[in-house]
């Protein structure tokens, strides 16, 4: 019952079959059997979530249901929420409760949703693959010596293990798609601007973006649907975006006539065969549906990884700063005076990659530096940004593999902070550019699960919708489901 | 060869919003420490900086005030440094593309007006204040200034000697009240200057600058700049060389020490602020504000002299404060019919006492319809101008109005000829000498029988009626 999709729980609630808290017991069970295994939730207060059910089956009774009534969904760390604490996995906000709560999670309230927890991530959402999280390395439900990709790991190994039926991630450089890939799962990195980012604890806040992390096509155009809209507290959140119809979109199923761009530098030596071979796969059968394929080209793409690693860090070098132990978050014991204050209170409390980055913006806003370093790389971002301009000039969206290789074993890759980086080569460019992106299931390889990735035009989600559930819907990698904790 | 001082200031002036830069928390001055603080002021994590519009609109009216060029499109800045009392690790600033550039002010000078050239206006957010005395040892940090708006306002460096610079000041401190920007009370903090001073020999480049912080009186600045000047020309002459530095002045010593060193300057980092979008506005926008420009004070000035015929000097009394020329006019309003004697009346009466009180216009007990009501028993001759002055003090005890009080103390003039030449004859019976002397040429007691007139109605006669029948009775 846990690997059931949103929609399906909306139809067991709205028939009476189950109520929001009976729904929540069941979850909070699996959770139970498996969170020692797959260390995805850093947070969940049992009673906490069966007070929420509760107060949802009342409103149930007397008002009817509103878009998300009853349902639990996980909460990545990164996510501002009065109730519980909101850690971003760093020591150096061990304990914080923040005053507040997120836009995104105030529109969940409001939807009816059941807050159901915190999930694992790296630590303030820089890496790949969970294991810069101060709670510890989540682990793979397909298999528990791997990664589970990050740095929504715990939200996506935590849909994929049926521990909740969907999850708040967020995306800066792939953090939504490359753990939903390499977990098995639905995740969508929206339109920078479409979501306000609002109570969501910066780390690069131009390309940050919260999105769903989903079982089903249907059920991320459902909790984007909530997710979505403008908040005058936010500059960056767009007031006068397009609207999407999401779930429309969903329902047609249908990609008869749709130009699909195949980018040649998304298909390059290195990659796994398996995810090679999955993706082709993938990309015949939307043929056979009707699609179009068309062979383009963006010839920025290599340098987009050295880019972000340029304009990610400058930002979250700033955005870091405030963790200074004057008003919050961790202290160092006993400080001498002021400086010593700051440099044990940040060396206690960041870890070795969260440092790394703080060094490496730092260096690149440096007096002298700027000009070769974070200038290029906003001029390689510019860049970029026009071939996608260029590539759209030609087809309706883009497909590509979401991540080269599949989930990597856990410590494999921590010494190697480079390799590391170039396991987002083909989710960063879209965060440069802004644009929409979705990851979801196309298969396997060696027994791990493959991502196939959608790009779509600014405001143009509903075109990423339309043909990932017509996918969706010619394959049945939806009712697979890893063998952890049985079914 | 004679020296030649080099000045450039930086003034910080708080702009008067409602609310902070960024958030809607109050900007209150005085309130309990960390009263006046939200998630945004305080930099808790997730939080995001919202452009407090009306502090746009106050630093555009103050680009064009100084004719400058209003940019359509700034952008912000991050600017980066480590202190306890500014709470994000980073200031909101302007760097790369301020709002206002290229503008400038005509300050006065012993030489005639000398124009100072203003290279920039940018908008940043203030931090909080690190109190650190009478605390035993420890420090507290009050946040409820933090991310309230400033104008930055960068001059040229046009100014020459201590006296230019405390002038572009003041100049720029009328400015800014005149146009409802900022209240600039420098005890508050609202008004702050930091200048950049060296010195060269006359016909050279210019000399290494030292920075001077927080000079925060006129008389301060002037000090300040004057030590400076002086310490610069010393070393020189003395064989040394001006190292470029921030130093700060101590008023109370007369004397500025290094702060720091260009070695030990800070690297800002300053980098696009990616939380707000580039400020945008319409050429529209631009007109709406300039159509919205009050008066400044030298159009006052001139309008002064012409519609009302003052003289210079009490054309520049008047137009000191937007609060003192409106009340001016408010005066002329209800006294239409001499705006001369209202000048007169406000500029040397009403401001002189309120003076000696240390009061302001703004505080004053009377208002000037009150003071309108005065000047005109003054001109229909109900009583004299120095039985005015008196009246005026009574009013400014107890804010009567000038006819309850004429009423009451019975300080009607008298205009009635028959009493008048009933006094003078009483008078001349009294003092039949004085009356032979006159009447034999001796024409100077003219002035005594008009004294000995005026004292016998307890002087409340009509001056000019006194004087014209004491002429009729003496010389008939």
């Amino acid at each position: 019952m846990t690997y059931a999709t949103l929609s399906e729980l909306r139809a067991q609630l709205d028939s009476g079959a189950q109520t929001a808290c009976s729904l929540a017991e069941a979850y909070l069970e699996r959770v139970q059997a498996l969170n020692a295994e797959l260390n995805a939730f850093v947070h969940i207060d049992a009673d906490e979530v069966l007070e929420q059910a509760a107060a949802s089956d009342t409103y149930r009774a007397s008002h009817g249901p509103r878009p998300l009534e009853g349902l639990p969904i996980a909460i990545k760390d990164i996510f501002c929420t009065q109730d519980g604490p909101t850690q971003c996995c760093s020591n150096i906000l061990k304990g914080y409760r923040a005053p507040y709560d997120a836009h995104v999670i105030t529109r969940l309230k409001e939807a009816g949703a059941v807050l159901f927890g915190k999930t694992n991530m790296d630590e303030f959402a820089m890496g790949s693959s969970n294991e810069t999280s101060a709670f510890g390395p989540c682990r793979n439900p397909w298999d528990t010596t791997r990664i589970p990709g990050g740095s929504s790991g715990g939200s996506a190994c935590a849909v994929a293990a049926g521990m909740a039926p969907a999850a708040l991630g967020t995306d800066t450089g792939g953090s939504i798609r490359q753990p939903a890939a390499l977990c098995g799962i639905t995740g969508l990195k929206p339109t920078y601007g479409r979501v306000s980012r609002r109570g969501i604890i910066a780390f690069a806040s131009s390309l940050d973006q919260a999105g769903p992390m989903t079982r089903s096509v249907e059920d991320t155009a459902l909790l984007a649907s909530v997710m979505c809209g403008h908040d005058s507290a936010d500059a960056t959140s767009v007031a006068d975006a397009p609207e999407v119809d999401w779930l429309g979109a969903c329902a047609a199923r249908d990609m008869k006539g749709l130009k699909i761009g195949r980018p040649r530098e998304y298909f390059i030596d290195g990659m796994d065969a398996g995810v090679l071979q999955a993706v082709e796969e993938a990309i015949e059968t939307c043929r056979e549906l009707g699609a179009e394929v068309i062979d383009v080209s963006l010839p920025h793409t290599p340098a987009a990884v050295a880019a972000y690693y340029v304009i990610a860090p400058s930002e979250a070098s700033a955005n870091l700063s405030r963790y200074d132990g004057v008003r919050f978050g961790h202290r160092c014991e006993a400080p001498e005076d002021l400086l010593d204050m700051y440099t044990r209170t940040r060396d206690e409390g960041f870890g070795a990659e969260v440092k790394r980055r703080i060094l490496t913006g730092s260096f690149a806003l440096s007096s002298g530096y700027y000009d070769a370093y974070y200038l290029k790389a906003q001029k390689v971002r510019t860049l970029i940004r026009q071939d996608f301009l260029q590539a759209f000039a030609q087809v309706d969206v883009l497909l590509t593999p979401t991540s080269p290789v599949t989930a990597f074993h856990i410590g494999e890759k921590t010494d190697d902070p480079l390799t590391m980086y170039l396991a987002d080569v083909f989710t960063i460019a879209l965060n440069l550019a802004g644009l929409p992106g979705l990851s979801q299931p196309c298969g396997f390889a060696d027994g791990l699960p493959v991502g196939l990735q959608w790009i779509a035009p600014a405001w143009q989600e509903d075109r990423i919708l339309a043909a990932a559930s017509a996918y969706e819907a010619a394959t049945d990698w939806l009712s697979q489901t890893p063998a952890t904790g049985g079914n | 060869m004679s020296w030649e001082v080099v000045i450039g200031l930086e003034v910080h002036v708080q702009i008067n919003t409602k609310t902070k830069a960024f958030c809607g928390c109050s900007t209150e001055f005085g309130a309990e420490p960390n009263t006046q603080t939200c998630p945004v002021c305080l930099g808790m994590p997730g939080q995001l900086p919202v452009l407090n519009s009306e502090a746009v609109n106050k630093t555009v009216l103050t680009g064009l005030a100084i004719n400058a060029q209003i940019n359509l499109e700034s952008k912000f800045d991050r600017k980066n440094y480590f202190y306890p009392d500014l709470p994000k690790g980073y200031q909101i600033s302007q760097f790369a593309v301020p709002l206002v550039e290229h503008g400038y002010l005509d300050i006065p000078t012993a030489e005639g007006e000398k124009r100072i050239g203003i290279t920039r206006i940018h908008m940043e957010e203030d931090a909080g204040k690190s109190l650190h005395e009478g605390l035993d040892g420890v420090s507290h940090i009050d946040l409820n200034r933090s991310g309230i708006p400033l104008m930055e306002i960068v001059s040229e460096p046009d100014m020459r000697s201590a006296d230019e610079a405390v002038a572009y000041l003041k100049q720029l401190h009328q400015l800014v009240r005149f146009l409802d920007v900022s209240g600039a009370d420098m005890e508050k903090g609202q008004f702050r200057c930091d200048a950049n001073v060296s010195v060269r020999r006359r016909g050279e480049p210019l000399g290494t600058r030292a920075e001077l912080k927080n000079l925060n009186s006129f008389r301060f600045i002037k000090q300040a700049i004057e030590y400076e000047a002086n310490r610069q020309i010393e070393l020189i002459e003395d064989g040394g060389t001006v190292v470029q530095e921030t130093r700060l002045y101590d008023s109370v010593r007369g004397e500025s020490r290094s702060m720091r060193s260009k070695e030990e300057a800070h690297d800002y980092r300053y980098f696009p602020e990616p939380d707000l979008p580039p400020l945008r506005l319409s050429q529209q926008q631009v007109d709406a504000i300039r159509d919205g420009m009050p008066e400044l004070p030298g159009q006052l000035r001139q309008r002064f002299e012409s519609e009302y015929g003052l003289s210079p000097y009490d054309a520049d009394v008047l137009s000191q404060t937007r609060e003192l020329a409106g009340w001016y006019e408010a005066l002329v309003a209800a006294h239409p019919s001499d705006p001369k004697r209202c000048a007169n009346w406000l500029a040397n009466e009403l401001l002189g006492r309120l003076k000696e009180a240390g009061r302001d216009i703004e505080d004053s007990p009377i208002s000037a319809r009150q003071l309108a009501g005065l000047l005109d028993r003054i001109e229909d001759g109900t009583i004299s101008g120095k039985i005015a002055k008196d009246v005026l003090t009574d009013m400014m005890a107890d804010g009567r109005d000038a006819d309850a009080i004429i009423e009451a103390k019975g300080l009607k003039q008298v205009s009635d000829t028959g009493a008048i030449d009933a006094m003078i004859r009483e008078v001349f019976e009294a003092n039949p000498q004085q009356l032979e002397q006159y009447r034999a040429g001796r024409e100077k007691l003219f002035g005594f029988f008009v004294g000995q007139v005026m004292k016998a109605s307890k002087g409340q006669a009509n001056p000019a009626l006194v004087n014209q029948r004491l002429k009729a009775l003496l010389d008939g």
